[in-house]
């Protein structure tokens, strides 16, 4: 059980990497990046918890396989606003593009 | 039996005309007053032809004349039982008001092509004049109660119209708008009359109505009699509620205000609506009812006190009036005065019914002599550009014509053998001397007042001192051919309608009455013209001292009845001082005040709590992500440690 709890430990310590990045970053780019990389913390757990737990069980390889896929969807998407986001901005800093408020 | 469905153009025409004239009138302002007058004169003489045919070709059925349905149709059912029809309906009366509405509205269309020349809005004019036909004929031959309420207030509207036609002066505003609120407000009375009666008899059809109503042992006419409400059956306050109706539009007591400020509308308006025609709506009204009111006495009483106060009252107004117009107004008022009480003293049965046939003739011949007086007072008015009396006098010489029909106008209504008025006025005191001694009281001395108005209008105009043009030029003759006309026409109307011998053909129950002059009654009625006519003559023939000295010997009785009883003023004091004041100024606070600032109140609540949350949405992502991370680990603290 030792390797779970370093693996473990990792995909904590990505996740709040991610977290951070997030909250610090003001480049959208950067931002999106700092996304993907809490949701492979996530994708780290399932894939964990599926081999350590439940070795006889393929649940968690399958929702890593969903997560991978539907993160690239998203990742597509993100750019997508980002490219218009900067051709109306003209900027892709988060702290410019704060129209949508009261 | 003949088909009368032809009759349903004497309606026809007038909308069409309305039609075209208010649609179009404008591009060919010469050419509607034409097609009006044209319209009209074919309306008429298919009235005149159906009257024939009605009275003297098809005549009696079993003695009486049938109520024969022209035109039916089922218009809203709402129920299986439950169904308002649209028809045309003739009887004798019906067909009576058709000739007298076609006639009269003819002789106005014809009059008002002289008299509205050059008038800027004239197309408007004939166009509202055709509505107004339209609607009165409308109302006449409604075979449904529901029905004639619809055309009894189109008849409201095209005379809001037409008295407010001259727009721009203010009071003619005014008097507009008082016509239109006053009848209104009865017209109130009306409709809770309609319900009541329909609601009772099971139908809105007025020979559904009578037929239930006149089976005394039927259980409808039990149940109507039956049930009470503050100690009067059902069936007397419809009646009643239904009367004040009829006397908001006749401009009975207390509902006459509307009336002389009418005046203020184009005279031959005033001689169409407001003298021979809308204004006798309320006794038509009472007329088609008849044998329902005769069931209820009391009912009857209450039309028979109100007309005869009413006529009498008016009378008295009249003599002190010096607006022309005016005079003419509570001359009209009273003698349709004289028209309710007739009924008021009718039976229903056979000989009995002597009231309801004079009350029916006084209205033909009124409708006759009271288009001719205002037509009359129209060509003077015409001539002198001024209503009043005093800038009048001694135009005999000037206004022949004018002056020999408004002579003989002037002994109709007084009552004066042969005439017309004479054998009307005649009847109705016989039926009122057979009645009730009061009534006839009062109606004989109000046949002496009213000769001694109508003389006193008579002379001031034409008489009375020699005329001086004041101020203004007088730059045309007396009146052009298309007013002379119809002056002329209505007066030999006037002088032969009433040998017409109309017992014969109008009468409750159907039946033919023997009509015959009583020698007493008749004397009676004579004399009594005949001292107001000498009255006026001694007072009013040279100009002298004499008026001013019985006015002052008055004193007090002449100031109230020249400030008409006080009656304007009473009903602005309840309607400005009390329920304006007591009612309307402090609802209006409420509405302002509560009802609006709970709103406001609401609104600035909201308003001021929006303020102090909003900085929340402030469009920053980070800070948003902030708080769901924050929302996120108390969850999921919760779930893991609460849970």
């Amino acid at each position: 059980m030792g390797d779970m709890k370093f693996i473990l430990a990792i995909s904590f310590a990505l996740f709040f990497i991610g977290a951070y990045g997030f909250l610090t970053r003001r480049n959208m780019i950067t931002m999106l990046m700092a996304v993907e990389l809490m949701l492979n913390a996530v994708n780290i757990n399932f894939v964990v918890f599926n081999k350590y737990l439940y070795a006889d069980k393929m649940d968690g390889l399958f929702f890593t396989i969903f997560i991978i896929t539907i993160a690239a969807a998203e990742a597509a998407v993100a750019i997508a606003i980002i490219i218009n986001l900067y051709r109306k901005f003209k900027s892709i800093d988060e702290n410019d593009i704060d129209t949508l408020r009261w | 039996m003949v088909n009368y469905s032809y009759i349903s153009f004497v309606l026809i025409i007038p909308l069409v005309v309305f039609l075209i004239t208010g649609l179009f009138g404008k591009k060919m302002p010469g050419l509607s007053g034409i097609l009006g007058a044209l319209g009209m004169l074919g309306a008429a003489c298919l009235s005149y032809f159906v009257a024939y045919q009605y009275f003297l070709v098809d005549g009696r059925v079993d003695g009486i004349y049938p109520t024969v349905m022209a035109f039916k149709q089922t218009w809203l059912q709402f129920t299986p039982s439950l169904k308002i029809d649209i028809g045309i309906i003739l009887d004798p009366i019906a067909v009576m008001m058709l000739v007298v509405v076609t006639t009269v509205s003819f002789m106005v269309h014809l009059y008002s092509i002289g008299y509205m020349h050059g008038e800027e809005r004239y197309a408007t004019y004939y166009s509202f004049l055709s509505l107004f036909s339209f609607s009165m004929l409308g109302l006449v031959v409604s075979s449904n109660i529901f029905q004639m309420y619809m055309f009894w207030e189109l008849v409201g509207v095209s005379s809001f119209l037409l008295v407010g036609f001259y727009f721009t002066k203010p009071s003619a505003v005014a008097a507009a708008k008082k016509a239109f609120i006053v009848t209104r407000f009865a017209d109130l009375g009306f409709l809770a009359g309609i319900l009541i009666l329909s609601f009772y008899s099971e139908s809105l059809d007025f020979q559904t109505i009578i037929h239930n109503m006149m089976d005394y042992n039927g259980t409808i006419f039990l149940n109507a009699n039956a049930a009470s409400f503050m100690g009067v059956s059902a069936l007397t306050w419809a009646l009643c509620l239904i009367f004040i109706g009829g006397a908001g539009k006749s401009a009975m007591f207390p509902f006459h205000i509307w009336l002389p400020d009418a005046m203020e509308g184009p005279t031959p308006v005033s001689a169409l609506i407001h003298a021979a025609t809308m204004v006798v709506a309320g006794v038509f009204l009472v007329a088609r009812l008849f044998p329902v009111y005769s069931q209820v006495p009391a009912a009857l009483d209450v039309v028979m006190y109100v007309g005869a106060f009413s006529a009498f009252f008016a009378a008295i107004i009249a003599c002190t009036q010096t607006d022309i117009k005016r005079v003419l107004a509570y001359s009209t008022m009273s003698q349709i005065g004289y028209m309710m009480f007739a009924l008021g003293v009718s039976g229903y049965w056979g000989e009995e019914g002597l009231g309801f046939t004079a009350s029916m003739f006084h209205l033909f011949t009124h409708a006759m002599f009271k288009a001719l007086l205002f037509l009359g007072a129209g060509a003077v008015i015409h001539y002198v550009h001024s209503n009043e009396m005093g800038d009048m006098g001694g135009l005999w010489k000037k206004m022949p014509i004018t002056h020999i029909v408004f002579f003989i106008a002037c002994l109709a209504i007084s009552g004066v053998p042969p005439l017309s008025g004479f054998f009307s006025k005649e009847e109705i005191l016989t039926a009122a001397y057979q009645h009730n001694k009061i009534v006839y009281a009062v109606g004989l001395l109000t046949a002496c007042l009213t000769a001694f108005y109508m003389f006193r209008l008579f002379l001031m105009i034409f008489w009375n001192k020699e005329y001086k043009a004041h101020g203004r030029t007088e730059h045309h003759g007396e009146a052009p051919m298309t007013m002379k006309l119809p002056l002329l026409i209505l007066a030999i109307a006037t002088i032969f309608a009433g040998i017409i011998p109309f017992s014969m053909y109008v009468s409750a129950d159907g039946t033919a009455v023997e009509s015959h002059i009583h020698l007493r009654e008749a004397s009676m009625a004579v004399a009594a013209g005949a001292i107001g006519i000498f009255s006026a003559f001694f007072l009013y023939l040279k100009k002298n001292e004499r008026p001013e000295m019985i006015s002052s010997a008055f004193g007090a009785l002449y100031r109230t009845a020249y400030k008409k009883f006080y009656v304007d003023e009473l009903y602005l004091f309840v309607t400005k001082n009390m329920i304006f004041n007591f009612i309307a100024v402090p609802a209006a606070w409420i509405d302002r005040n509560v009802v609006d600032g709970m709103m406001d109140l609401i609104a600035a609540v909201t308003e001021n709590l929006s303020d102090s949350i909003k900085s929340i949405q402030s469009g920053k992502i980070s800070s948003y992500v902030m708080w769901f991370f924050v929302g996120a680990i108390l969850l999921s603290m919760m779930i893991v440690y609460a849970l």
